[in-house]
């Protein structure tokens, strides 16, 4: 029962805040913030309990399950579980939700009660979509995202260049997410009924699906959808367009979200679906897969270079250190996998504080065009020496979780494809590049502008101290992550190599 | 038991770095200094207290498990042996030093704050490297001082040329970097492990000597080592790091980071053992940077750009002594390299304070009886660069390399370090001419204010002068005993006569340089101005123009590629669907024009069509 209620607080949070509006500014805020918190709490305590070792042939692989028939003609059900894995992406929801409610508190200043209803059912999807296991309960979630978040870029977003509005980011957003998430729905649903042909029986649970004998040719192309969907989401080039202008456009507290967690449910969808219920042709594609992923590195890592919008830039780089996590995923690696889990974190960690200093700076300046900064080192206190410590973890600094999770994705997938890691590491290189280019721009130099500015308050030094030692915490001592995460990865890895050797002899047959 | 003061040794600096950090303007110059100071000193205290009570041999300590995933179980563990507490003494004893004379540079200095923080997290992270016991925390540390070593160049922000030479010198040196991590993720691949001792001892087991695995490995490592230490061809950046302040240069651009390649080759001597050519590569690269690099040196006018051709030059000799197999040469020429370098560093930010900050050769001039301290400095710390015989460190560690390069039949090598040596005296000689004789070059030099400050303005200097003297080379170890056999250490023949060699080149520089600066000046000031003379005098002011060239070859190109993917061309590509949808919209808005006549015409066209169609389909109309 606890995940249902993990689910629905922040939506039943969501309405209050929205009725809470006629108390007054403050009390949508507190609300939130009270909700995420709680949010966050459950999942500790959750963490805390649990027994993440790997279970022994025949027990559930699950922490905590629930379910409960939805529509049985269709074989519906409302079917939701618990490992490590969604545990630390529920906590990490719970954790990023509460600093985005945090880092609005004043730039958001009109409908503040709509304004709560929308992030905290952003949020309430995405605790959903980590949480669903029933297939077409995973697809309900995953498109109830994506409404308040259109709502969120295209009503309280800021207005770029002439032609960047925030409307035409957020349509563009949202038709590229529905899009992909139609070839999702599709794919279900030719799963479905391979099932139903091949057993007569109507259904969307994951375990009933899995084991499904698929023809190839359609296995293949069920694959493709599902990993397509995905990665839009990631996002993988070329499918990335929606990315930067939805990032730029966005509040800040939509760009904490979109870059710390929506981007980390596609990376959850291929770990918990597309390479399980595909195993075999995942393997085949995994070089097609990787190639995708080094081309995101450096091309992520090339385009951050030629920004002047420094939240264009923050958006480019985080196309580039998906990049990482899309190769680990199909390197059928445990140490790469796990490698991935502790970058979705750090990367949610790192961007999270760029996309917050660089709201930040705009509530000072009113601007995020790099040629319009310059010499801020002098202007103002605190904040350049937090840019730097997040610009250094973004650029992969050992002692920082990022390194961690970068090296493990390197090393990891080195011994199957050591071309791959020799290309991916030129991404190291050009991280340096593009995150020290953006520590220049801003800092650096003569000022642009004379005049001191406002240091950061207590909430502003609060937020960026929590995460900086949050990131060098999960840099130093990753063990407690890994170690809740090792009975998810271990068991993808495996299925892997063995989805490999499959392949191979069926390739030996034809 | 020695894990304690060990521990100390890196927390002091720690802390202070993370008080300085905190203090968010809240201490005052004072404060700050005395926390900066302070901490490096309690360090080198408790490095003296690891050095009293070391038994011997290697004692290690794990203080946890890094991450463990599978075989993958780097640690946070430290290893001391000889080899770690020489350079702990050095990182902290030197590294003291300097930050106490930084007392006296940086005084009126704002962000004093924020520079201790830097330093001291500097000194931490080296400590790291210097006690990792394997490769995955050494290459923290090693990012870790490439970072305060970007900050700290960096350290004057309002200047966009100093960001510039911070941005450069980390990328440069992040380049190789990634080499170094290519080396890791290799070794881990074949060894299964990056614990130092355990790669030492499975190498040779796995590896056959000279094999493709052993020579690519060693290969990979040697890029990192190149980046770190500025030898050619990933050299550029050390001369624009001279944009910090110049105790930044003392520390980390010549006594310490800029050596932990030489550190690290050392270190993993057992592999480079298992890839000769590997081996001579590394010669031969230290040949050719000690060379370049002393030609670039003749040609600076800035003191500090002088020095830092030095530096390069003076590791370059290093990895000559490395590639020749003389490991404990190396580390011998590491220590009193760091002793003489940092007292002519100091010697230098003294100069530069005194004459408001004017560091061209140029406008100096006739300091020598104004600033007797810093010319003092620069007397010793120049004869022990050019191995002045007998009386000064550097010949005795310079000696030794070249002794084991010609034990080891490397003749080439040999002649190599003979000539740097001569060039090393003609331009220590230019050197301290152009700055402290001859006529003062502008109202700087001429009203120089000198340091007045007993504790930190002279006592760095003279305890540097004193271990830049033989001092320095008695009161080295030797760690002989940690390091595969050397080539002259068991032959005797010729060294004398190479002792006669060392010598004469040193000497035959000095008095090539005296004879030329002070009896020929006109003739030589008459080659250099015109002609090919000039030419040369500008390629090697330009230090034979690799600037330029990786200029033309990698950077431009890249930033070409920025500028023109600037606009996501993949991503336009995306939005083709959208151009189609488009233009349907377009064509069949234009179908609904309202006009009675075009609507009966479309209509009366496709009822034919349909008719046709129905005419001509096969079974119809019948």
């Amino acid at each position: 029962m606890i995940l249902v209620w993990l689910i629905l607080i922040p939506f039943l949070g969501g309405l209050l805040c929205w009725q809470a509006e006629r108390w007054g500014e403050q009390a949508p805020r507190w609300i939130a913030l009270a909700t995420m918190l709680f949010v966050l709490v459950i999942s500790v305590l959750l963490w805390l309990g649990g027994n993440f070792s790997l279970p022994g042939n025949g027990e559930s692989q699950w922490l905590l399950e629930w379910r409960v028939d939805w529509i049985p003609r269709f074989g519906i059900e409302i079917h939701l579980a618990l490992d490590g894995l969604s545990l630390i992406l529920v906590a990490l929801t719970g954790f990023l939700g509460a600093l985005a409610v945090l880092c609005s508190w004043h730039e958001i200043a009109h409908r503040v009660g709509f304004f709560h209803l929308n992030l905290l059912f952003i949020l309430g999807g995405v605790v959903g979509v980590f949480l669903a296991l029933d297939l077409f309960l995973f697809f309900l979630f995953w498109e109830m995202m994506l409404v308040p978040m259109y709502f969120l870029i295209a009503l309280w977003g800021h207005s770029g260049s002439p032609g960047q509005t925030r409307i035409r980011a957020a349509t563009r957003f949202f038709i590229y997410t529905q899009a992909s998430g139609l070839l999702m729905l599709v794919a279900i649903l030719a799963l479905v009924f391979v099932h139903y042909s091949n057993t007569g029986e109507l259904s969307f649970s994951y375990d009933v699906l899995r084991g499904t004998d698929v023809p190839e040719p359609l296995a293949f192309w069920l694959m493709l959808g599902f990993f397509i969907a995905f990665a839009v989401k990631l996002p993988v080039v070329p499918f990335h367009g929606w990315l930067p202008d939805a990032h730029a456009q966005a509040p800040t507290a939509g760009s904490v979200d979109l870059a710390g967690i929506l981007l980390k449910t596609a990376a959850y969808g291929m770990i918990r679906f597309a390479l399980p219920l595909f195993p075999e042709q995942s393997a085949a594609f995994a070089p097609v897969a990787m190639t995708l992923g080094l081309v995101g590195i450096i091309y992520g890592a090339v385009l951050a270079c030629g920004q002047q919008d420094i939240k264009r830039l923050i958006a480019y780089t985080s196309i580039s250190h998906m990049g990482f996590v899309l190769i680990a995923l199909y390197s059928g690696s445990e140490l790469a996998i796990q490698g991935a889990i502790i970058l979705m974190v750090a990367h949610a960690f790192s961007s999270a504080g760029l996309f917050i200093l660089s709201g930040q700076l705009y509530e000072r300046i009113h601007t995020r065009d790099m040629r319009t900064m310059g010499g801020l080192w002098s202007r103002i206190p605190v904040l350049p020496g937090f840019t730097l410590c997040f610009v250094a973890a973004s650029l992969g600094m050992p002692a920082t979780a990022n390194f961690v999770g970068e090296f493990m994705v390197l090393f990891g997938t080195f011994p199957s494809a050591p071309v791959v890691v020799v290309i991916a590491s030129v991404g190291l290189v050009l991280a340096a590049i593009y995150s020290l280019l953006l520590m220049q721009r801003v800092h650096y130099g003569p000022e642009y502008r004379p005049g001191p500015l406002k240091g950061p308050d207590a909430r502003e030094y609060g937020m960026m101290l929590t995460l900086l030692v949050l990131t060098i915490a999960v840099g130093l001592y990753p063990q407690p992550l890994l170690d809740t995460t090792a009975a998810v990865a271990a068991p993808v890895a495996e299925l892997f190599t063995d989805g490999a050797d499959l392949a191979a002899r069926a390739g030996e047959v034809n | 038991m020695m894990v304690t003061p060990v521990v100390l040794s890196f927390l002091f600096p720690l802390m202070g770095t993370l008080i300085l950090a905190f203090s968010a303007g809240r201490l005052g110059p004072r404060a700050s200094s005395v926390i900066g100071v302070g901490s490096v000193g309690l360090a080198a205290l408790a490095t003296l207290w690891a050095v009293m009570g070391h038994g011997g041999g290697t004692e290690g300590v794990t203080l946890w498990t890094w991450i463990a995933v599978g075989d993958f179980q780097p640690t946070i563990g430290l290893a001391v042996d000889g080899l770690a507490l020489v350079m702990m003494s050095v990182i902290t004893g030197v590294g003291f030093l300097i930050h106490l004379f930084a007392a006296w540079y940086m005084t009126g200095e704002a962000g004093i704050t924020r520079f201790y923080a830097w330093m001291n997290l500097f000194v931490f992270s080296m400590m790291l490297l210097v006690l990792g016991d394997n490769l995955l925390l050494l290459f923290l540390g090693w990012e870790g001082v490439g970072l305060c070593s970007y900050g700290l160049i960096g350290y004057y922000y309002q200047g966009l040329d100093n960001a510039r030479a911070a941005f450069k010198a980390f990328v440069v040196t992040r380049i190789g970097d990634v080499f170094l991590a290519l080396g890791l993720f290799l070794i881990f691949m074949e060894l299964g492990t990056l614990d130092i001792a355990t790669v030492l001892a499975r190498a040779p087991e796995l590896w056959a000597e000279g094999s493709a695995t052993a020579n690519l490995a060693a290969l990979l490592v040697l890029g990192g080592a190149l980046g770190k230490s500025a030898q050619v061809p990933l050299h550029t950046w050390l001369p624009d790091a001279m944009a910090g302040p110049t105790p930044v240069s003392a520390l980390i651009h010549a006594a310490t980071m800029v050596t932990a390649g030489v550190y690290l080759i050392a270190r993993l001597n057992g592999l480079f053992l298992l890839a000769p050519d590997v081996m001579l590569l590394v010669g031969v690269i230290g040949a050719v940077s000690l060379l370049l690099a002393a030609f670039a040196a003749l040609a600076q006018t800035d003191i500090k750009r002088v020095l830092a051709y030095s530096t390069m030059s003076q590791i370059g000799y290093m990895f000559f002594a490395l590639g020749v197999g003389a490991f404990d040469a190396a580390i011998f020429h590491l220590v009193t390299h760091a002793f003489f370098k940092a007292l002519l560093f100091l010697s230098a930010g003294a100069v530069i304070i005194s004459c408001h900050h004017e560091q061209d050769m140029g406008k100096l001039g006739g300091l020598w009886r104004k600033l007797p301290v810093a010319y003092g400095g620069f007397v010793v710390g120049g004869a022990a660069l050019v191995a002045l015989p007998l009386v000064s460190a550097g010949f005795f560690s310079k000696d030794e390399i070249l002794w084991q390069a010609m034990a080891a039949e490397r003749t080439g090598l040999l002649i190599a370090g003979l000539l740097g040596a001569v060039l090393t005296g003609i331009y220590t000689v230019r050197l301290i001419l152009g700055t402290f004789h001859g006529e003062p070059g502008s109202d700087h030099a001429r009203h120089p204010e000198p340091g007045t400050s007993v504790f930190t303005h002279h006592l760095p200097l003279v305890v540097l002068a004193v271990l830049s003297t033989f001092i320095g080379a008695w009161i080295y170890p030797g760690l002989g005993g940690l390091f595969p056999e050397a080539p002259g250490d068991t032959v005797e023949t010729g060294h004398t006569l190479l002792q006669v060699l060392a010598m004469g080149a040193a000497i035959a520089g000095l008095a090539l340089a005296g004879w030329l600066f002070l009896m020929r000046r006109s003739w030589l000031d008459n080659i250099t101005d015109k002609g090919a003379g000039a030419g040369l005098w500008k390629l090697w002011h330009h230090a034979w123009g690799f600037d330029a060239l990786f200029d033309r070859a990698l950077v431009r190109p890249w930033q070409w590629s920025v500028r023109m993917l600037r606009f996501d061309f993949i991503n336009l590509f995306m939005n083709l669907p959208a151009l189609i949808a488009r233009a349907f919209n377009a064509g069949l808005v234009r179908s609904q024009n309202g006009r009675t006549r075009s609507y009966a015409v479309v209509m009366v066209f496709g009822t034919t069509v349909i008719l046709l169609a129905l005419a001509l389909a096969p079974g119809g109309g019948a």
